[in-house]
């Protein structure tokens, strides 16, 4: 929250603040008499009341608050409460006009808690510290003692003057933040607000919202969770949608308006293309292997009549008139290069800023409470969604009752020992299954790419191999977790995560060393792992769409027809994703050797929203188990980042630094390594301007140099464990306000009941005196 | 202020826009969605309100169990009936909104839980939260013992002033450790 925490050092601020504030209504004293005088007739009137009255005071919070404490009573635990006393009236209704009580409500106290805050943010705009002001700011429920409710109107206006004074100081970003975030209807803040506002023009990136109506009936009918899925389906299609942007203007473009000489006719169109990527597409804009390694050059009209091309190869005939150069192999490599990067910082941001927000300082300690009160989800909009949200939320109170108060049945050590050999039979499953197709996958691919291919169609068989098993084996695992039967549903969710992301992972290792190591011998074999990726990322889709199929659909009508059962299957969102970012590490990896690719992903990926969604709506049930987004949402992201893009990144950048480039085709034959490309650019720049010739040493002495990586890192490292020192300060500090608030809470009580034996001591005296009074 | 003429004027719309956390698009979807629900004779006047039940006929509202309790918070009537105008209407999707702050939400949140109106959530407020979270029909209702057990471990773990109630700070501090509250506590046309 915005308001400031204070450490416990500021304690002599805050006293003073109270002092003042004492001295403050002792000089006020207008007001205070008032107060005092109103209380001393509410108190003599309670004197002329009967003791039925007192016994059950007439006033409802009394009463409930009574019937409640009866009910607790039973219980036996007495707690030592301010609801558990009987209070009169008039000390009723002090607490109920309490600050702290009505802050969330009182016009005043709103405003004067937000010209508290506009203070401060003029005062952190100019710099101007004023010691002064801050104490009496610091406690904004203080600061409204003494106009509670909608005090005299003078009052009210004088405060709200100030506020529009300060807001109007506030530059306008900060004023519209400020105007937005006060919790005061729209008729009050217009009333507060000034000048004209420009900020429309930011809602336009607001209106290119894709899908909004579709994504809306999703999140009616299963919630936030399965919601998350198609969100991240979309920020899938977003980063593709950039990368294609730029390898499409950069590269295919230009390499498409010039066409390379000496190109092969084509064989021609026949529908095995869209599978397999080759005949058709093979010498095309699609695959690496069309580029060309020189500069392309616009016409130069030289009487060469229906020559429209000058081969140079960088230096050589140039027409001085025109001078529209395109360096094919520079801008390969650097469009790639810059491609990842920036791929990368947006990734880097998004993880950072999902992590800051699901990540809390202190957990775990009120989980019943943020179970009440967080669990709803307002996006849900179908009756019977809503119903079975309510069952499933009585259920996980009903499980959270019995974890928090009864103790867990301790194991016996038999137990603990059959529950261990249990994980480890499955574990053991798991692995060895995944090994067995790891090993499968490196000889099945080595024999294929000895007996080389004479049809196409034989070129798919690696690509359904790989398919087939990431279809199966997840199965495989999800039943050795039911075996497993763990406790907890999120330790069972981020086992089921880690087996797949092993499996994956193990799989796309093999595979890329397959491609880079044995493959990439073979003349023009850039162009072969760009169609093999491209294979990959079809047969990916083609079973996505059978899983789809058989997994929901079928499965739907079997439950529903053959068993006779209601329930539905559940969409097992986690699976889900991690075949998005598998496919999506495929797009990255291929990105290199097939720069059209990008755009084939992107139309899978509509593709696959569209059938994903009716699947969703037509057979599948919200998950029964509860689901934490936030956290969840992070994981997907840290995942996308950290094994897929830094994998592909690696995979790519080991194959600029370090393998040979085919010599006969693509933009870098005839160079060693794909770097040299860089490399020569920056030498040839030096050679013409002799003045960059510092910056290339430079360049060459960081990037080369690996000393400088590890003092990065260790740099690093030391401002993380700087941050993660904080953290725990501030964890310490957490509880020790807490402690600070609770003394408060002893001294707001015993106050309380202060007051309330005195005015009874004040009352008794008097009703002895009315009592004799009457008396003949 | 306030309008419901067919058209909102380009000036209501950019104060809008300042004043609320929604965009143009959003506003403009609001106001049609208004103007459906108004009579033919409501249309041409200014400021209508539209009363509590044709609200609740919207289907974002229509099957939240808090419909009742969020049109009496953004109600600015001095009937006190729930009925709301536009420029309450848009305070509504304002807090519901992507883009509203976890401070505006949890005020919010905090006063539709607010049962009674008194400014803390005590016991009696904490029941009936809990009976709307889990439905009407009896087999999702918990036991009396069940509910008693319940509300005391909540007080035991947001109430730090031990004052047997829990009051908007408290209310906050226990809203601030959920990650999930923000992208929950939403409503969108």
């Amino acid at each position: 929250m915005e308001a400031g925490l204070e450490s416990p050092v500021d304690e002599e601020g805050v006293h003073d603040s109270f002092n003042q504030l004492i001295a403050e209504q002792s000089q006020n004293g207008g007001l205070d008499a008032l107060e005092l005088q109103e209380l001393q007739r509410e108190l003599d009137e309670e004197g002329r009341d009967n003791v039925a009255y007192l016994s059950s005071p007439g006033h409802d919070y009394g009463r409930r608050q009574e019937r409640w404490e009866a009910e607790r009573e039973d219980d036996g635990r007495q707690t030592d409460s301010l609801a558990g006393e009987r209070w009169s009236s008039a000390t009723l209704k002090i607490l109920s006009s309490m600050p702290s009580r009505t802050i969330g409500r009182s016009r005043g106290a709103i405003i004067s808690q937000y010209y508290n805050r506009t203070m401060q943010l003029r005062r952190r705009r100019q710099s101007r510290p004023s010691i002064r002001d801050f104490s009496r700011s610091a406690r904004p429920s203080i600061r409204g003692y003494g106009m509670e409710g909608d005090t005299t109107d003078s009052e009210g206006a004088e405060k709200r003057e100030h506020l529009v004074n300060n807001l109007q100081n506030l530059s306008v970003s900060d004023r519209v933040r400020m105007l937005r975030g006060m919790p005061l209807s729209v008729a009050e803040k217009s009333e507060l607000r000034y000048m004209q506002s420009w900020y429309s023009w930011l809602s336009f990136i607001h209106s290119l919202q894709l899908w909004q109506v579709a994504l809306k009936r999703v999140s009616g009918r299963f919630g936030t969770g399965v919601l998350s899925y198609f969100l991240f389906l979309k920020t899938l299609l977003f980063f593709n949608l950039f990368l294609f942007l730029v390898t499409g203007a950069f590269l295919v473009l230009p390499q498409a308006v010039h066409p390379p000489l000496f190109s092969q006719g084509r064989p021609s169109f026949s529908g095995l293309e869209l599978l397999t990527g080759a005949g058709y597409f093979s010498d095309s804009v699609m695959y690496y292997g069309y580029y060309s390694n020189y500069t392309l050059r616009k016409s130069c009209r030289v009487d060469t009549g229906g020559q429209n091309m000058s081969i140079s190869n960088g230096t050589g005939m140039d027409c001085p008139s025109k001078r529209h150069s395109y360096n094919m192999p520079m801008a390969y490599f650097f469009t790639i290069g810059v491609s990842f990067f920036i791929t990368g910082i947006i990734l880097v941001y998004s993880m950072s800023k999902s992590f800051g927000q699901s990540f809390r300082i202190d957990k775990s300690h009120s989980i019943l409470a943020m179970k009440v009160f967080c669990s709803w989800d307002f996006k849900v909009l179908k009756k019977s969604s809503v119903k079975l949200m309510s069952e499933n939320i009585c259920t996980q109170l009903k499980e959270l009752l019995a974890e928090v108060n009864h103790k867990h049945v301790k194991n016996t050590v038999c137990q603990k020992l059959w529950r261990l050999t249990v994980h480890g039979i499955a574990w053991t499953i798991c692995i060895a299954s995944t090994t067995g197709c790891v090993i499968g996958i490196y000889y099945f691919s080595e024999h294929m790419h000895q007996v080389r291919q004479d049809e196409e169609a034989s070129m798919l068989a690696l690509p359904v191999v790989v398919s087939v098993i990431n279809l199966l084996l997840p199965g495989l695992f999800n039943a050795a977790a039911w075996m497993e039967d763990y406790d907890s549903p999120s330790v069972r969710t981020y086992v089921a995560i880690g087996r797949n992301l092993m499996l994956k992972v193990s799989v796309l290792g093999v595979l890329c060393y397959h491609w880079l190591g044995r493959v990439a011998a073979d003349p023009c074999w850039e162009d072969f792992v760009g169609q093999e990726l491209y294979r990959f990322l079809i047969m990916d889709f083609i079973f996505t769409l059978l899983d789809t199929l058989f997994g929901e659909f079928l499965w739907r009508l079997f439950s529903e027809k053959g068993l006779k059962r209601r329930r539905r299957p559940v969409f097992d969102i986690a699976r889900n994703v991690l075949d998005l970012i598998y496919g999506q590490t495929l797009a990255w990896l291929g990105v290199l050797f097939t720069p059209l690719l990008p755009a084939v992903q992107i139309l899978k990926l509509l593709l696959l929203f569209y059938i994903k969604k009716g699947s969703v709506m037509m057979n599948c049930q919200a998950p029964r188990k509860p689901y934490r987004v936030s956290q969840m949402t992070t994981i997907f992201i840290t995942l996308l980042c950290i094994p897929s893009f830094i994998g592909a990144s690696v995979c790519v950048t080991y194959t600029m630094w370090s393998i040979t480039p085919s010599s006969s085709c693509g933009p870098f034959r005839q160079l060693k390594t794909m770097f040299q490309a860089g490399k020569r650019w920056v030498e040839e720049l030096e050679k013409d301007n002799p003045s960059l010739s510092m910056l290339a040493r430079a360049h060459a002495y960081l990037v080369e140099n690996p000393f400088f990586l590890f003092v990065g890192a260790g740099i690093f490292l030391i401002v993380i464990y700087f941050h993660s020192q904080v953290v725990d300060g501030q964890r310490k500090i957490i509880s020790l306000l807490q402690e600070q608030i609770e003394n408060e809470g002893e001294d707001k009580k015993f106050l309380i009941t202060r007051l309330q034996s005195i005015h009874e001591q004040k009352r008794t005296p008097t009703r002895r005196l009315t009592k004799e009074s009457v008396k003949p | 202020m306030g309008t419901t003429a067919s058209q909102l004027g380009k000036d209501l719309l950019s104060e809008y826009q300042e004043l609320t956390f929604l965009t143009k698009q959003e506003i403009l979807l609001a106001h049609k969605r208004f103007t459906e629900l108004l009579t033919k004779d409501e249309r041409d006047g200014a400021n209508s309100r539209l009363p509590m039940d044709r609200i609740l006929t919207l289907p974002e509202l229509k099957s939240n169990p808090f419909r009742e309790r969020i049109c009496h918070v953004f109600s600015t009537s001095p009937q006190k009936d729930g009925s709301l105008t536009f420029e309450d209407f848009l305070d509504l999707l304002s807090a519901f909104s992507d883009s509203a702050t976890l401070e505006i939400k949890s005020h919010y949140a905090f006063r539709i839980f607010d049962f009674d109106d008194d400014g803390t959530l005590d016991g009696s407020d904490l029941e009936k939260l809990v009976n709307c979270l889990t439905g009407e029909t009896d087999e999702t209702r918990l036991s009396p013992e069940e509910m008693r057990q319940l509300i005391s471990n909540i007080l035991e773990e947001s109430d730090i002033d031990k004052d047997g109630t829990v009051n908007l700070s408290e209310f906050q501090h226990v809203i601030s450790r959920s990650p999930d509250f923000v992208s929950s506590f939403k409503i969108v046309l």
